[in-house]
């Protein structure tokens, strides 16, 4: 049942608004609205019955294991969404003075310097909104550094096929051109296309390492040289940074410019697809193009700067200072963990991952790299099943919901078919993943001998498959009261 | 190790099993001259009670001042219900809805969003919500220049009346895409998009126009016209709204003759806190026929294999995990938990609760108004009617006496010449339905104390000068 229909006429949460009427006498006919919107007409209690009944129809972090590759999603600690909501941090207007900003500021300036060290860049703005954004602030300080040389003639990316979708597209934004370099047999960059590609016309690579496939880029070293010998430049997606947090820094890998996803490596809430964050850092030599604001400290006080003071910056990504309450949920955390615990990040996401791993593959499943070591996460291909059973990776995912898990990422990346990416994550206990072994186990053995019960799932879940064509062919985007 | 749960024993079965002796040798791959440095700088973990400490002295030293700034970011009331259940687990935990099955909770809530969303502007369809409202701006304005295919132009008018970090944040989004802005400017009597030079323009291709309502001065646009001139030279109508004031204005919808075509905007009026600037969300709405140009997610209502109603993302050929190079927008994200926010915030006031609010903040917005321009050489600077922001010129500099209000722990408003050298002495300020009768004395008590204070500096200044 939608909101809208419990609505009444003349229904309303009459707490929540002002009791008086004002009047609107000096607003001339012609701006006003002529018709209510239709909105519901709710009372308090009919509307938290609602959305409390709905918040019970998702799965989540907090009740079920959701081992979501590449999108780490791990324990949200609850302390740092309490302290991020104090009243005085949601209470403070994003253009108060400085006066009364120091303490917001001080945690954000700390913030940069840690996310700066932990990744070995020079500098570290936090301005972009979403991972996303940072890719697109990324590639712009690409490009700003080249036109500021007179480097015109650089007018192409290029972009492993493995990688996000984010990374070609953010590429287009910024005007370039986006060239694919294929991948091997064992998931590393095919160096010989690599060579090919590389010319004059290359602005730079988006990598992300350890990349999609679940392995870590062996060849990073030469792969950065042979970009820089280019007169390209480097960017790491920090889509994956959770498997090599405190282990390896981008800065050493020979990275010029990177983002980190607070959301995910900085457990930060995913909240139903966002808020994210994805702060950019950069060596010395495309510092000056940082996105507006950033946080300086003089030794006294702490200060934002603008585009007065960085004439050189690739100018501002949001209205005021991005998702600054993302950013205080993410220093909370990174001042929980401190050096060690950041370490430990990497240790257990990829203790987890190889552990699942070996178990999935001593049950009998196929994991995309077998050669390889997982990193945080891994491939298996269920190519086998499809073939032999009749049943899917889409099936196996629908199924594991009926058993109480969110499915790991289906049918990414591409380029492996019938694909699970799967990424437990640190924060689970052994016999949550022992539990996954099992579900799959299981899964494949209904598979066998009851097919229906596999390709029909999920059958537990308030709704079964959906009609997805249906959905596009007739879109209904927006409810209209019966006729 | 704070949210690790392994112990030591079965840290040693995992290894055992895996095959190793030690998680050392699960980074083998990893060249040796790229791993383990240490992480100098950062120090030890802290506990949640030692943090809880750090992070309550910072809040508190900010202070909680008197604010009477708006530009952009409004200081409204939050029904308590709205954080207490967008925080829930189920909601605040969970991730994008791509297994639609288990994330109806999500989906539906975004379905009933895209509904009041869409209802509250007038428009057919809005998205599931972009980062704020000044890329959504920019996601409007690429949007735009993609839709318009009337026009070859790539460039797109853009009134200096709107926000002037909207305006550099749209500089930012869409430079790189041979996208030209042209600016339209003010008229200095009334506040408003200066309309002669409007249609000056008339003729001219351009893929857009922009209509901000109320503009940032807090002044309201001809609406109406403008759209008409739009229309009249095959110009798409961007609307850049205040949401809450929608539920009094005229929406988008409906202006001029047939409407404008893309309606976008900040959605932090309603239900996001200030929060030093975000997380806010953006919203975009649009019509039917250019929903397939339309950037973010969208979720759609269809049916189950049993026929029940059900709720999924859909349209997803516009987007990256698809289209990759080709896509709307590089847009993975949106901004979830504030449009559940916003969803909560929308159903508890209603349509009713949200007109009562703007009212209340206009009515405020006109005592205050009438308060401070009763001070001594205060004026408002433009003519024209305004909504919840108004703009007053001083006998003197504006920063130096936010300084010295700020020393008195109220936030006076916005300097206007930092964006606007030809404001000179121009201060912006706004007062919300938060803002109290005794908050708004308060502010012009201190104010008329500052200005006689700092006439009386000048005049020392100058008998020292004269000496």
């Amino acid at each position: 049942m939608l909101i809208f229909q419990h609505s009444r006429p003349g229904r309303r949460a009459r707490a929540q608004a002002p009791k008086e009427k004002a009047g609107l006498d000096a607003i001339p006919e012609q701006f006003l609205r002529r018709s209510r919107p239709r909105l519901p007409e709710v009372s308090e209690l009919q509307a938290v019955r609602h959305y409390t009944r709905l918040s019970q129809k998702n799965f989540s972090i907090d009740t079920q294991f959701y081992p979501l590759g590449s999108c780490t999603m791990k324990y949200n600690p609850r302390g740092a969404n309490r302290l991020a909501m104090l009243p005085g941090f949601l209470a403070r207007h994003p253009l108060a003075p400085e006066s009364h900003s120091q303490g917001f500021l001080s945690a954000m300036h700390e913030l940069q310097e840690i996310l700066a060290k932990v990744t070995g860049m020079a500098a570290v703005s936090l301005a972009p909104m979403a991972g996303a954004q940072g890719e697109f602030a990324g590639v712009a300080m690409i490009r700003a550094y080249h036109q500021a040389r007179g480097d015109g003639g650089r007018t192409e990316i290029l972009v492993p096929d493995a990688a996000h979708g984010t990374n070609p597209a953010s590429a287009v934004m910024c005007g370039y051109r986006v060239r694919e370099i294929p991948t091997l047999a064992e998931g590393d960059v095919d160096l010989e296309a690599l060579r090919r590609a590389l010319g004059p016309q290359t602005a730079g690579i988006m990598l992300t390492n350890p990349s999609t496939l679940g392995v870590f880029e062996r060849h990073i070293a030469t792969i950065a040289e042979m970009v820089h010998e280019a007169g390209g430049l480097l960017y790491y997606d920090g889509a994956n940074l959770n498997a090599i947090l405190g282990r390896v820094r981008p800065g050493d890998m020979g990275f010029d410019v990177i983002h980190v996803n607070l959301h995910k490596t900085f457990s930060t809430p995913h909240g139903g697809g966002g808020p994210g964050a994805g702060p950019v850092g950069v060596g010395e030599r495309l510092a000056p193009y940082l996105p507006v604001p950033l946080v300086d400290f003089d030794g006294h006080d702490y200060r934002l700067l603008t585009e007065k003071e960085r004439p050189e910056s690739i100018g501002r990504l949001s209205a005021f200072a991005g998702n600054a309450g993302v950013l205080l949920r993410a220093y909370v955390y990174a001042k929980m963990l401190g050096a060690e615990g950041m370490r430990r990040v990497a240790d257990y996401s990829t203790l987890n991952a190889n552990y699942l791993m070996k178990r999935l593959r001593a049950a009998g499943f196929t994991p995309a790299y077998p050669s390889r070591r997982a990193t945080h996460e891994f491939i298996i291909t269920l190519k086998q099943e499809a073939k032999e059973l009749g049943v899917n990776a889409m099936d196996f995912a629908k199924r594991l919901l009926d058993l109480g898990m969110h499915a790991p990422t289906t049918y990414f990346p591409l380029l492996v078919p019938e694909c699970f990416l799967i990424e437990p994550t640190e924060t689970e206990a052994k016999e949550t993943l022992d539990a996954f072994v099992e579900a799959m186990v299981r899964i494949r053995e209904e598979a066998r001998e009851a097919p229906e019960k596999v390709k029909g799932a999920p059958w537990t879940l308030p709704v079964r498959r959906l009609d997805d064509v249906r959905a596009a062919r007739e879109p209904d985007l927006k409810w209209e009261p019966p006729a | 190790m704070p949210f690790i749960p392994h112990t030591e024993e079965e840290l040693r079965q995992m290894l055992e099993t895996i095959g190793v002796a030690a998680i050392d040798d699960l980074f083998d791959e990893i060249p040796a001259a790229l791993r383990a440095r240490s992480l100098e700088g950062i120090g030890p973990g802290l506990s949640e009670m030692e943090i809880s400490r750090l992070m309550q002295e910072k809040a508190r030293q900010d202070g909680q001042p008197l604010c009477f700034i708006g530009a952009g970011a409004y200081d409204h009331h939050v029904p308590a219900a709205v954080w207490e259940i967008a925080t829930r687990g189920e909601f605040y935990t969970a991730y994008t809805p791509y297994q639609a099955e288990a994330s109806q909770g999500t989906l539906q809530l975004l379905y009933e969003y895209q509904t009041m969303m869409a209802e509250l502007m007038a428009m057919e369809v809005s998205n599931a919500s972009l980062y704020d409202g000044a890329s959504a701006l920019a996601e409007a304005v690429l949007m735009a220049v993609r839709a318009n295919r009337g026009s070859k132009s790539k460039r797109v008018l853009i009134p200096r009346s709107v926000h002037p970090a909207y305006r550099a944040t749209v500089r930012t989004i869409v430079r790189n895409q041979g996208i030209e802005l042209e600016e339209l400017p003010y008229d200095a009597g009334s506040g408003h998009t200066d309309l002669e030079a409007l249609e000056g323009h008339a003729g001219e291709d351009f893929a857009a126009l922009i209509v901000p309502q109320p503009n940032f001065f807090g002044v309201l646009e001809p609406a109406d016209p403008m759209a008409e001139v739009a229309a009249a030279n095959g110009w798409l109508t961007i609307a850049l709204v205040n949401p809450l004031a929608m539920a009094l204005l005229k929406p988008p919808g409906e202006w001029g003759g047939a409407g404008a075509d893309i309606a976008c905007g900040d959605g932090q009026p309603l239900g996001a806190p200030l929060s030093s600037g975000g997380p806010y969300f953006g919203f975009l709405c649009t019509r039917q026929k250019l929903v397939r140009q339309m950037p973010g997610r969208l979720v759609g209502r269809t049916r189950d294999l049993e026929g029940r109603e059900g709720f999924t993302l859909t349209l997803q050929a516009r987007e990256q995990h698809i289209r990759r190079s080709k896509a709307t927008s590089n847009i993975c994200t949106n901004q979830g938990l504030m449009v559940t926010a916003a969803t909560l915030h929308m159903a508890l006031l209603g349509a009713e609760g949200l007109a009562r609010t703007a009212a209340a903040c206009h009515a405020n917005l006109g005592r205050l108004v009438e308060k401070l321009t009763a001070l001594e050489g205060i004026e408002p600077r433009f003519a024209g009617p305004a909504f919840h922001e108004s703009v007053l010129k001083l006998p003197m500099e504006v920063a130096g006496v936010l300084r010295t209000l700020a020393a008195h722990n109220i936030l006076g408003g916005y300097d206007l010449q930092r964006d606007y050298p030809e404001l000179e002495n121009c201060l912006l300020v706004c007062a919300t339905e938060s803002r109290t009768d005794e908050d708004l004395e308060k502010y012009a008590v201190n104010l008329e104390r500052v200005l006689a204070s700092r006439r009386q500096g000048a005049c020392a200044t100058m008998v020292r000068f004269d000496l």
